[in-house]
């Protein structure tokens, strides 16, 4: 019999750790796929972040590194320096890339460092237990907003990828989403683009994903996917920034 | 090997001794007084063969958690900073510690808390040799006294980074960094190249590798934590070092460090011209701290330790000694440094 889907070689043999209807599965897979696909496996270095996912390199078969948090891109920055011939990139969540390595991200993206970066936008912190993000919407309940965010307390959901558009050094931005396996799709070509501009030598490109934390929305899996769709893409258009 | 004789401030001798040892890759911020250091290294790394890798980073937090990156690979990296440039580089230093990463600190120190000054001071003492950031873990520090060995234990610095897995920290004083002084320019015939099979370099042919300080499993960070102790001890064992000065008949011995230690020599000079039995332990590994130069000596031996801080290696001394002999302390900071004529006057007060 034909064998026509199997575990990518990027991706190891293992059960994760993330809660029920999670989306760092899906993004991990995705990566691990678009990986083999471009025959980079062995030429590749990921760094994990702080948060969640700061044990991807458990699922991951390639080199990686952890980073400070925050710190992936200065990190990379570092890696593909002293490295070109190998393929690089970070995986951030908004805290990591736009709370506390807020500084870090904006340098990295205004050198237009050649690097690859896949940044999950989940609106929310959730290793350490729901608190509210730099991307959490307004009106959104935390376990540091517990009245939802206000705009006066706590200011607006920071639009990261938009920011990072207007910078010369960025090549290319895309925000993708999880809702549905259409936007699972979508997110694979667009991480696979990422890559294939860090290949051609084009500079720095980022993917935003939407993805869901069931567990700290208060949602279901199937309610996550629906929250996505109906509220967190208003506040986070879809498609190609830059 | 070279026998080139050049005139050259600390800092650019620091600068050329990591070059000259094979460091690829330099990232920095700027910060006074080391100014000539970073200024040194965007000059020159480029004209390295094969061209090392310069970058001016965002931020001191960027600038080590590069280091951090490019040691993760193999290289041979640097920073360097001065006082609150390396409170901030605390965070990367205790990553950097925690992968077992081979890595070079530089800190020329000026005075504190805070913003302080720009005048030389040796008030990171406590935070250079007793880790410095969070987590139970060690650099080597060596602290030269002239601009030739700024440049001599640079290189060697890079030696022992690669040897034991360890950051190892340069550290100097604004005095230091900025005064000029002829060097011999050599290449240390230790810098032996060592291999890293732990590094990134892509997983071709082998299994992936994890450059990491994260141990969660139950009991995982106490085995990996025991095993840093082990290197500690070994490098305890094998790399503490000091200069001795007439310390055979010596009834009082003068301790100090850096910059601290010319001047504390010049007072021994002077002394034993009067015929004072004066002798001076200059402790060139700050950590680990050369107590066995303090052992096995007369308990009627008295002890000065001199220091630009208040009593930070005063506690080495006194822990080295085991409290057995009678240590006197004489110190001045925030910029201010103890003269040769206090010296004197402080000995002489003691005898």
């Amino acid at each position: 019999m034909e064998k026509i889907f199997a575990r990518p070689e990027a991706l190891l043999d293992i059960s994760t750790h993330y809660c029920p209807g999670c989306g760092h599965g899906i993004a991990h897979r995705l990566i691990a796929e678009v990986v083999d696909e471009l025959g980079i496996r062995e030429k590749t270095i990921g760094i994990a972040p702080v948060g969640c996912a700061v044990v991807a390199y458990d699922y991951w078969n390639f080199d990686c590194s952890e980073a400070a948090h925050g710190r992936a891109l200065a990190v990379a920055t570092a890696i593909k320096r002293v490295r070109p011939q190998n393929i690089v990139f970070t995986y951030q969540g908004d805290g990591d890339l736009a709370a506390i390595g807020t500084n870090e991200t904006i340098h990295a993206a205004n050198r237009g460092e050649n690097l690859t970066v896949v940044f999950i936008n989940n609106a929310v912190y959730g290793m350490t237990g729901g608190q509210m993000a730099p991307t959490t919407l307004l009106g959104q309940k935390t376990s540091t907003t517990i009245n939802g965010r206000s705009r006066q307390m706590h200011g607006y959901p920071l639009k990261i990828s938009e920011m990072l558009a207007l910078l010369p050094g960025v090549h290319y931005i895309e925000r993708v989403s999880f809702h549905n396996p259409q936007g699972v799709l979508r997110a694979r070509q667009a991480i696979k683009q990422g890559f294939k501009n860090q290949i051609d030598n084009l500079g720095f490109s980022m993917v935003e994903i939407l993805s869901p934390c069931p567990t700290y929305w208060g949602l279901s899996p199937k309610e996550s996917l629906e929250w996505i769709r109906e509220v967190m893409q208003k506040e986070f258009p879809l498609g190609m920034i830059k | 090997m070279s026998k080139k004789r050049i005139l050259i401030s600390g800092n650019e001798a620091i600068a050329a001794g990591a070059i000259h040892a094979g460091c690829n890759f330099y990232a920095g911020y700027p910060i006074t007084p080391q100014n000539e250091l970073i200024a040194y290294m965007a000059k020159h790394m480029p004209l390295s063969s094969p061209p090392g890798v310069f970058i001016q980073a965002e931020s001191e937090l960027a600038a080590i958690s590069m280091v951090y990156g490019a040691a993760a690979c193999g290289s041979r990296a640097m920073t360097s900073s001065s006082s609150p440039g390396v409170s901030l580089k605390q965070e990367g230093i205790s990553y950097i510690s925690g992968a077992q990463l081979p890595a070079v600190i530089v800190n020329i120190m000026r005075g504190g808390p805070g913003l302080g000054n720009i005048a030389p001071a040796q008030s990171d003492y406590f935070q250079a040799t007793r880790g410095g950031g969070h987590g139970d873990y060690h650099l080597i520090v060596l602290a030269p006294a002239s601009v030739q060995e700024a440049y001599d234990l640079t290189q060697k610095s890079f030696y022992l980074a690669d040897k034991y897995r360890i950051a190892v920290m340069i550290l100097g004083d604004g005095i230091l960094g900025q005064m000029m002084e002829p060097i011999n320019l050599f290449t240390q015939k230790n810098n032996t190249h060592i291999l890293k099979p732990w590094a990134l370099t892509g997983c071709k042919g082998r299994k992936p590798n994890i450059v990491k300080s994260f141990f969660l499993r139950e009991g995982a960070l106490e085995k990996f934590n025991l095993k840093l102790q082990k290197n500690y001890e070994l490098i305890r064992r094998k790399e503490a070092c000091y200069e001795g000065l007439f310390l055979e008949d010596a009834r009082i011995i003068l301790v100090a460090y850096g910059t601290m230690a010319r001047i504390a020599k010049s007072a021994v000079s002077q002394l034993r011209l009067l015929g004072k039995k004066v002798g001076l332990i200059r402790p060139i590994s700050l950590w680990p701290f050369p107590e066995k130069a303090f052992q096995s000596r007369s308990k009627k031996v008295k002890y000065l330790v001199v220091e630009m801080s208040y009593g930070q290696m005063l506690e080495d001394v006194k822990l080295a000694v085991s409290a057995l002999a009678q240590v006197a302390f004489l110190c001045r900071s925030g910029g201010g440094i103890t003269s040769e004529e206090e010296i004197i006057k402080k000995v002489k007060k003691i005898l």
